[in-house]
């Protein structure tokens, strides 16, 4: 059995608006092991990006215990966190969020910049990303010059770039084509298998799911139990 | 000056405290071994100029040639100067510039008669370039003021017997003058451009504060527009210091854009001159523009510290946005 690399305990996240309190996630208890695909499903509102940001450090939880890559990002200051999701993290973002005024290349090599590497350096490793989504040719266009798959691919070169332990995906085909979602979803599953990366991806796509080598469910905040779905999962409208 | 007067426009100096003060010791002495006492009429005249076509006043003042040797930053520029006894006038080039009528070889109407243009004198960055030089009996006579005269200029055989003279001649109760150095006089005189020097500072302190505000509006809305860029930055790996750096840089490069810029738009007006009243004399002082590499060296200076002072707080707020709110704003 491969070690645990995420595992959250009683994990809980409550939002305060105005006088009113919202809890988006309650008590989640979640183990994903080195080298698996985790797909994070259930419909909107029900927690999944909640706890998926939980797990990248970009919000701390209001109770319970969560340890990634053996860290205690509760211990951690904001400083450190910045420091180990560089290190750690490649981030897969729904809108892409590219810089507009930066080419592909220069996007791949921001999270560089905050490495030792010199720029000839930097400039290798976000070569060697592109290439590896396919996108070798396609270096020096800006985001408006490519097609929303394509500028998911530059999004997927910048979150591997660092040789991250761990790539989570925000809901990565939710702005694209079949065909390009198809294309994009392959490329996480090489990932996870060929390169070994463990991929947490948060999706209410069923068939997105399916590349997945595990799924898990949420329902109003709370954690399903491994191999449970919500009961009115399948007639909701996909 | 005559005891009590602060200008020499409203200086009577008698001829006779002339005659007594030129033999006092301490009194520098030219070649032929005469005192370097240079007895003035200061009154001033009208003249049309091309701003002002009802005309402006102007400082005439008639002086002997001991009283232009005396003033050795004074150079002809054009012409000669003028002939003693006759109705000739040397003008400032300031004044050559501004009044047609005063052009070399044009003719000036007051007092008794028309006065010939003889030469355009240049005073280096003195008053004199706003002044006309007349020959002082001429123009005394003119004015029938031949006994009751503006001032004397006088010069000390050296510094250290220039306080001593200065002492000496306010002690001569029979003198009744108030004598002081060219420079505290100047001093005392310039107070008329206080006002403008308030009137600039004033006007630079609310642009300032309207050029920080501006700074500021710009810059946040840089961050309010680029929210998501901030949000996508921190999720990479950048601190929150990597954020506000980097917009408190973005102002200051700005506010370095704009100076460079303002510094360029006002080179135009470089040695551009122009003329105001001065309260005091009553008459016209020229100035002009200067725009120095030391200017404009403290006007990017400035720039930057409105664009420091205008990019902080939005630099801050860019920086202490949470990684949600900020990746969730459009």
């Amino acid at each position: 059995m491969s070690e645990v690399v995420i595992q959250t305990k009683d994990l809980t996240r409550v939002y305060k608006r105005d006088q009113f309190e919202v809890t988006a996630l309650k008590d989640a208890s979640i183990e994903i092991r080195k080298g698996e695909f985790v797909a994070l499903m259930g419909p909107s509102g029900s927690g999944k990006s909640t706890l998926l940001y939980l797990i990248a450090a970009m919000e701390r939880p209001t109770s319970g215990t969560i340890d990634v890559l053996g860290q205690d990002l509760r211990a951690l200051s904001d400083k450190q966190v910045a420091q180990w999701r560089n290190i750690h993290v490649g981030f897969v973002f729904q809108s892409f969020n590219l810089i507009p005024v930066l080419t592909a290349i220069e996007n791949v090599e921001l999270p560089l910049l905050l490495t030792n590497l010199n720029a000839k350096e930097r400039r290798e490793h976000a070569t060697t990303a592109l290439s590896l989504v396919g996108l070798g040719d396609r270096l020096t266009h800006l985001p408006k010059q490519l097609s929303g798959g394509q500028e998911q691919r530059v999004a997927i070169a910048r979150a591997l770039v660092t040789d991250p332990d761990l790539i989570l995906a925000d809901e990565p085909t939710g702005n694209l084509d079949s065909q390009s979602a198809q294309d994009v979803l392959t490329m996480l599953r090489t990932l996870n298998q060929e390169h070994g990366k463990t991929v947490v991806m948060v999706t209410h796509d069923p068939h997105a799911a399916s590349f997945a080598s595990k799924a898990r469910y949420l329902e109003k905040g709370a954690l399903l139990p491994e191999g449970h779905v919500p009961q009115d999962w399948f007639v909701r409208p996909a | 000056m005559r005891k009590g007067s602060t200008a020499e426009l409203s200086s009577n100096f008698a001829r006779t405290s002339y005659q007594d003060l030129k033999f006092k010791a301490g009194i520098q002495r030219d070649a032929k071994g005469e005192p370097m006492a240079s007895l003035e009429m200061v009154t001033i005249l009208n003249l049309a100029s091309v701003d002002a076509p009802d005309g402006m006043n102007i400082t005439l003042r008639g002086l002997p040639p001991v009283g232009i040797a005396m003033r050795q930053q004074v150079k002809l520029l054009e012409g000669r100067w003028f002939d003693t006894g006759k109705r000739e006038v040397v003008v400032g080039k300031s004044i050559a510039k501004r009044f047609p009528d005063a052009r070399l070889g044009g003719k000036l109407k007051f007092a008794r008669g028309e006065w010939q243009v003889v030469g355009v004198m240049d005073g280096g960055r003195s008053a004199v370039n706003s002044e006309i030089f007349a020959d002082l009996n001429q123009a005394s006579s003119d004015y029938n003021r031949s006994e009751v005269l503006s001032s004397c200029l006088i010069r000390a055989t050296d510094e250290v017997a220039v306080q001593a003279l200065v002492n000496d001649l306010n002690a001569d109760i029979k003198l009744n003058v108030d004598a002081q150095t060219e420079l505290a006089y100047y001093a005392a005189q310039t107070v008329s451009a206080a006002p403008i020097q308030f009137l600039g500072l004033f006007v630079s302190v609310i642009m300032a504060v309207g050029s920080c505000f501006a700074a500021m509006n710009t810059m946040y809305a840089a961050v309010a527009r680029r929210a998501k860029e901030i949000g996508t930055l921190r999720v990479l790996g950048f601190a929150r210091s990597s954020i506000l750096t980097s917009f408190f840089i973005e102002s200051m490069l700005l506010s370095l854009l704009g100076g460079a810029l303002g510094c360029l738009l006002v080179l135009p007006l470089n040695n551009i001159e122009t003329g105001i009243g001065n309260f005091v004399t009553f008459s016209e002082i020229a100035f002009s523009f200067q725009i120095t590499p030391a200017i404009m060296a403290i006007g990017m200076g400035f720039a930057l510290v409105l664009g420091a002072l205008g990019g902080l707080f939005p630099a801050r707020s860019a920086a202490r946005k949470e990684i949600l709110t900020a990746l969730r704003e459009v």
